[in-house]
């Protein structure tokens, strides 16, 4: 099914069937045409479930466009101008009434970010109905794990750039944790600041990282994650491999082209992720005070510390794990454990494929002991995050606490009572509900 | 696991009250009315922009009132002569600094920097409780005080407009000791005049944004009603 195996194209004697055989003698167009896309046999019965996956390239399109003009007309400058406003925050403000439809630009890009991590918390939620990680699709998972990794990089550091109060202040947290680490911790935190404080220099290193570095790797890994995806094929709401059943030319009979079939179907999503995504461009930019945070309509300023700190919403249910954990254990600060922690609950979803040992993949033939652990994973993942955007408060440490205890307690007992579940047979052929 | 169940049950109970807010007054006025957002911008030239900048603001922009370009220049323009100029006061950040305490904020997206998460317009109510609560208190350098922002380091700048009005500090309620040039309805009508003229500098395009988002649901609405077409009738032999 991968690219590879296709004939060369052959013109049927026009001007532009010579000038596609020229090219595709050169160069794999039909290969990868029919292997990717005319020829790649996806299952035939996708839900709704599986609409984030092209969206999230959608959303990525977005955000690579509009950043491509919002840096045309954004200063990453830290210095005052002759308002005394900062040169950044300012070209922002710029950019929101000056530059002929740069408010528009702006806030694709922003309510993009969010729009990015609610599509890709759904892809990854998926996963985990269906059981998308278990073999053969382990490295599709491992490079989505690392897509999300690079993404959750690429939010810090663009959250920054407004330099605004919490753009300013987010980042000192941040980059702060990395100072609780023993001996490197101090100096690390030095070196990705490049100052003592969070200031022009660590400004344009995030804007570096924001604009060249980080989308670089996104776009490397997110090509890594669609190769090892058409290799394997896709897996399906009924977690049972298409490949087992082939008419006389070797294609599935579960099986449909992914082009045209899923790009007409992803047409239809994708107008109405649209709506949903104008809707709060158009009527709600500041997402309620969560995707424009409001603090960061105030410039960044040093000398006074906001009375509460909160970061963007898609980052608090492992802020509330780093804030969990209150205790110092082997004479290691606490922080150092809350850093620890909330790189695990980040990375712990690498381990997926190897954790789970039932002997399905679908949540459909999977038991109840599945179905109660992931209901209370994902409450638990809920209400840390909403715990993550309040101040803290003492009985709110205590559920974090218990959330956190089942949130690793989720991954790390899965090896034992994946297996213990009842299970129902799984069918032959794929199902249409 | 009881005891998980009942923390879960409160938590949001215990977010609204560890909030701890003040009453806000809801702000009566609106964006769309262009006769409030004039007199908002006189109001604010006159009062606001002598310590306080909106340098993110073009007074070009004031046309969008529904001014010309000579009217704004006679009425509004008075720390600029040129009509793109900014709406900025020469920066004497330290100077104020002494005089108050703290250097005046920028107001041109102060209603939107005054909002709350889960409630990102509530900078209006604070903006309109704020100009409407100073009371007079001799413990204080300026003489004034108010009561949503204790010590706050500005004068009232509108007293002459509303009065003085002191604080029974047996009700603590506010109760107006000499009358101003408006009577209090006049006054509250004034101050959100001002507040709204805020809220619409805050974002100039507001209201054309959400014409614009109108159009474009209405657009994907149709482009929907094509794109499901086109997916049932491709999808119609696949069972």
């Amino acid at each position: 099914m991968a690219a590879g195996n296709f004939e060369k194209y052959k013109s049927d004697g026009s001007v532009g069937g010579n000038v596609l055989e020229w090219v595709d003698a050169r160069f794999p167009a039909t290969s990868m045409w029919k292997g990717h896309l005319s020829e790649y046999y996806a299952p035939k019965n996708f839900n709704f479930w599986y609409f984030f996956g092209s969206l999230a390239l959608l959303v990525l399109v977005i955000q690579i466009v509009t950043g491509i003009f919002l840096v045309m007309h954004y200063k990453p400058d830290a210095s005052v101008n002759a308002y005394g406003v900062p040169v950044a925050f300012a070209s922002v403000e710029y950019i929101m009434r000056d530059v002929p439809g740069g408010w528009i630009i702006r806030y694709m890009h922003s309510t993009g970010a969010s729009a990015f991590f609610i599509v890709v918390y759904l892809h990854m939620f998926r996963g985990l109905l269906y059981g998308s990680y278990r073999k053969p699709r382990e490295l599709t998972w491992l490079f989505g794990v690392g897509i999300f990794l690079v993404l959750m990089g690429e939010a810090f550091f663009g959250y920054l750039l407004p330099w605004g109060q919490m753009s300013f202040w987010g980042a000192q947290v941040i980059v702060n944790l990395f100072s609780a680490i023993p001996v490197i911790g101090p100096d690390l935190s030095i070196i990705i600041r490049g100052d003592y404080v969070v200031g022009d220099a660590t400004l344009n290193r995030f804007f570096s990282f924001h604009v060249i570095a980080f989308p670089l790797i996104l776009l490397g890994l997110v090509a890594a994650h669609l190769l090892a995806l058409h290799e394997t094929g896709s897996n399906n709401p009924d977690g049972i491999d298409i490949k087992e059943k082939k008419d006389e030319n070797g294609i599935p009979l579960d099986g449909i082209p992914f082009h045209p079939y899923y790009t007409v179907k992803d047409i239809v999503g994708v107008v109405v992720f649209l709506m949903v995504f104008s809707a709060v461009l158009f009527f709600a930019p500041e997402g309620g005070g969560y995707f424009l945070e409001t603090p960061n309509f105030y410039p960044a300023d040093p000398l006074k510390t906001p009375p509460h700190i909160a970061p963007v919403w898609y980052f608090t249910p492992f802020y509330s794990i780093l804030r969990a954990m209150v205790w110092n254990f082997f004479g290691l600060d606490a922080k150092f454990w809350g850093v620890v922690a909330m790189g695990a609950s980040v990375v712990i979803f690498a381990f997926l494929p190897w954790l789970d040992r039932s002997p399905v993949r679908s949540i459909r033939y999977r038991g109840p002991i599945y179905k109660t652990m992931l209901t209370i994973f994902v409450i638990c993942f809920l209400i840390l995050g909403y715990l993550g955007t309040l101040s803290p408060f003492p009985l709110g440490e205590v559920v974090s606490q218990i959330c956190t205890v089942f949130y690793f307690g989720f991954f790390l007992g899965m090896p034992w009572w994946s297996r213990m579940d009842k299970f129902k047979p799984v069918p032959d052929r794929v199902t249409m509900k | 696991m009881k005891k998980f169940l009942i923390a879960l049950l409160f938590t949001p109970l215990l977010a609204l009250a560890s909030g701890g807010s003040v009453h806000l007054d809801k702000w009566p006025g609106s964006v769309s009315d262009k006769a409030s957002l004039q007199s908002g911008a006189k109001l604010f030239v006159n009062y606001c922009l002598n310590c306080h900048g909106a340098s993110y603001m073009r007074y070009k922009n004031l046309t969008d009132l529904g001014l010309t370009e000579d009217q704004v220049r006679d009425n509004l323009m008075f720390t600029s002569d040129k009509i793109g100029g900014l709406m900025a006061v020469a920066a004497r950040s330290d100077e104020q600094k002494l005089w108050f305490g703290a250097t005046p904020p920028d107001l041109t997206i102060i209603a939107r920097a005054r909002g709350d998460a889960g409630a990102p317009k509530a900078g209006a109510d604070w903006l309109y409780t704020y100009l409407r609560s100073f009371y007079q208190d001799d413990k204080r350098p300026t003489g004034w005080n108010n009561v949503i922002f204790e010590n706050v380091g500005m004068p009232h700048v509108l007293w002459q407009l509303q009065g003085i009005q002191v604080l029974n500090h047996e009700t603590h309620k506010l109760e107006l000791a000499v009358p101003g040039q408006l009577s209090p309805a006049e006054y509250d009508k004034a101050v959100s005049d001002l507040v709204g003229f805020m809220v619409w500098m805050g974002e100039p395009q507001q209201e054309f944004r959400k014409t614009l988002g109108v159009g474009v649901l209405a657009f994907l609405l149709l482009l929907f009603v094509v794109a499901y077409a086109l997916k049932k009738e491709y999808w119609k032999d696949i069972h």
